[in-house]
């Protein structure tokens, strides 16, 4: 919810005009949970409440329509005029809590049978609203197994120890490891488990669909107090300072790979687009310029560049024979 | 907004709900305080006041047969303002919850916390904390989602800027949008391509500049049966793989190429021969030579030699 200093006047009328029908629905409500349900102080709540009370109709007759009050800190409402009910929901309101939904139903994120019967609920409270939210689609990357995102689920609903085999492609490895699983996240249209890994001693994401197997153990997870949990919001593979620094320079051929991986700068040079990007593991930078072959030129670390080329002469040498 | 501002359409609302009948712009003068003196004045700041209240989605009605005469009578129905009945069950409250929270920071998160908002009001306990464990999230970070979103909620015509892939130069593309589509984190746009005069889809990050609106809300008409989902997957789609090929894998490397082979057995000297399929030798190609000397392709000659290609071009 926004701060209550950001607040729009917009906002504020939405606001006043839900909080009538909030307290009605509930006959008495606190002032403390209504500040909070509405993301806003106490102080700026009576000063809506006031406001409300204050509403007055001049003609035909003049006449005060909303009556209620806040004694003790419990709010009443005793005349609520025309204001009973919340406004109908509009079409980027209806919109997105059903596009979110029909996403949720179609990962199994949550129990289907309650996600249909919100779906049908909201459709049919929404009305007309909710006929454009099927032009809105989003779709979650399927590469996992069917069973995996559901095991998933369940071992951090009942906090058990993960044992995974686990793919990790920038080094062409399959691992094991246990993992104390912590979430489960469904950001930019994949599936993620988050977890402690006690290999690493550290919080680790593992995509879902590089999971070569996995079981749920009969142990409990101890996740330490210590494991900060990845700020979704903040995107998931955020550099660090301790990263490598890599510059690559990118014929037209290779510019997919500016669009393609988080580029912490990307200049034009005539043809050429030349990227700077952070990383804490160069492996996978060594094996997307043997693949870009004469697109892509490693200009700096100069290690990696004689890397990729001692890796290219090495693979040459084979076939020469 | 000033709090005078919010006080008088707060009044104006609950004045134009309460009535039965629709109210003149003079009996409205009259009934709602705040409204300046000067007639014109007052005309003025109550056609802006309209206005924004139906920017909130509040159905002001204009009714101009008002008793014959010919000024226009205004009213909001009950029947069209008011959110009918809802009750959610606690399983439901907590899916809707979790529903909420997928577009925060998003360009839709404003949205969902107003539905939120409003399905309070009318007396639904959503709780923020949801199911724990589970974090879903869309990230609208093309800048051309929100107009391309609008566009297609009111049915209008954009024009936008279009890099292509492999052009290098932008070019200006006129569209009707049907719908728009994330799909693997992406988002994408499918509509009827008025230049070309054919269904078209468009990715958001390769949109340049800014998307403008080339029509009136409603002039877009989706077709009878458009499966934006279905269009958009057709577009994407990567085709099957119907080519055999034996490659040498150095043992205890190429894992990715294992999980999808068809065959494989131990080839001696540290070596095993692989069996898999691939569609196309260029990216094949190059998928295989991301695995340097680990892996060698034996056949088809084509792909062999589109590997060679590749690692001869690697800069040394």
């Amino acid at each position: 919810m926004t701060t209550s200093g950001a607040q729009t006047g917009t906002q504020r009328l939405q606001r006043l005009l839900a909080l009538v029908p909030y307290v009605v629905s509930r006959n008495v409500v606190s002032l403390a949970e209504t500040a909070t349900a509405f993301g806003v102080t106490e102080r700026e709540l009576v000063d809506d409440l006031n406001m409300l009370w204050c509403v007055e109709l001049r003609a035909p007759d003049p006449y005060c329509p909303i009556d209620l009050s806040y004694e003790g800190g419990e709010i009443v409402v005793s005349e609520a005029e025309s204001i009973g009910r919340p406004l109908r929901l509009a079409v980027d309101e209806a919109s997105a809590l059903l596009v979110a939904l029909r996403m949720l139903a179609e990962m199994a994120l949550a129990g289907s049978e309650a996600l249909s019967r919100t779906i049908a609920k909201l459709e049919a409270a929404a009305g007309d609203a909710a006929a454009v939210s099927t032009q809105v689609q989003v779709q979650v990357d399927k590469g996992h197994a069917d069973d995996i995102l559901g095991q998933v689920r369940d071992a951090v609903g009942l906090r058990r120890r993960i044992h995974l085999r686990y793919y990790v492609p920038g080094r062409d490895e399959a691992t094991e490891r246990d993992v104390d699983p912590m979430r489960l996240l469904v950001v930019e249209g994949r599936s993620y488990l988050e977890g402690w890994c006690r290999r690493a001693e550290g919080v680790r994401l593992f995509r879902l669909d590089r999971v070569l197997d996995m079981e749920v153990l009969d142990v409990a997870a101890e996740v330490p107090p210590e494991a900060e949990p990845v700020d979704v919001d903040q995107g998931l593979f955020r550099p660090s300072e301790q990263d490598v620094s890599v510059v690559l320079e990118l014929r037209p051929g290779a510019h997919w790979v500016a669009e393609y991986y988080p580029c912490e700068k990307v200049e034009r040079d005539g043809e050429a687009l030349r990227v700077t990007l952070r990383t804490p593991d160069t492996r996978w930078v060594r094996r997307l310029a043997l693949r870009l072959g004469e697109d892509g030129r490693v200009i700096a670390p100069a290690e990696l560049a004689t890397q990729v080329g001692d890796d290219a002469a090495a693979a040459l040498v084979l076939y020469a024979t | 907004m000033s709090r005078r501002k919010t006080e008088r359409l707060l009044s104006l609302v609950v004045c134009l709900l309460s009535t039965r009948r629709a109210l003149t712009a003079a009996q409205i003068r009259e009934a709602v305080p705040g409204y300046p003196d000067s007639f014109e004045a007052f005309k003025r700041m109550f056609e802006r006041d309209k206005e924004e209240l139906r920017e909130l989605g509040i159905p002001l009605e204009t009714d101009s047969s008002t008793g014959g005469d010919e000024e226009a009578g205004y009213r909001i129905k009950r029947e069209a303002y008011e959110l009918p009945e809802i009750t959610l069950e606690p399983d439901e409250a907590a899916v809707l919850g979790l529903a909420a929270r997928v577009w925060r920071r998003a360009e839709l998160a404003g949205a969902a916390a107003g539905a939120l908002l409003k399905l309070r009001a009318a007396g639904i306990d959503t709780e923020d904390t949801t199911q724990a464990g589970i974090e879903p999230r869309v990230h609208t970070g093309e800048a051309a989602f929100g107009p391309l979103w609008e566009a297609v909620r009111d049915g209008r015509p954009v024009s936008f800027a279009y890099r292509a892939a492999g052009r290098s130069g932008p070019q200006q593309r006129r569209l009707e949008p049907w719908g728009v589509v994330n799909r693997h984190g992406r988002w994408y746009v499918a509509g009827h391509d008025t230049d070309r005069d054919a269904g078209r889809v468009f990715r958001l990050s390769r949109i340049e500049g800014t998307v403008s609106f080339s029509g009136p809300p409603g002039s877009v008409i989706v077709p009878d049966g458009t499966d934006v989902r279905e269009l958009v997957r057709d577009w994407d789609r990567t085709p099957p793989a119907n080519r055999g090929a034996r490659l040498r894998v150095r043992a205890g490397t190429g894992y990715g190429l294992r999980r999808g082979a068809l065959a494989q057995r131990p080839d001696g000297d540290g070596w095993d021969d692989v069996q898999v399929s691939f569609h196309e030798v260029e990216r094949f190609a190059d998928y295989l030579a991301s695995f340097g000397p680990d892996v060698v392709a034996v056949e088809p000659p084509d792909l062999r030699e589109a590997v060679i290609s590749r690692l001869k071009g690697v800069p040394q």
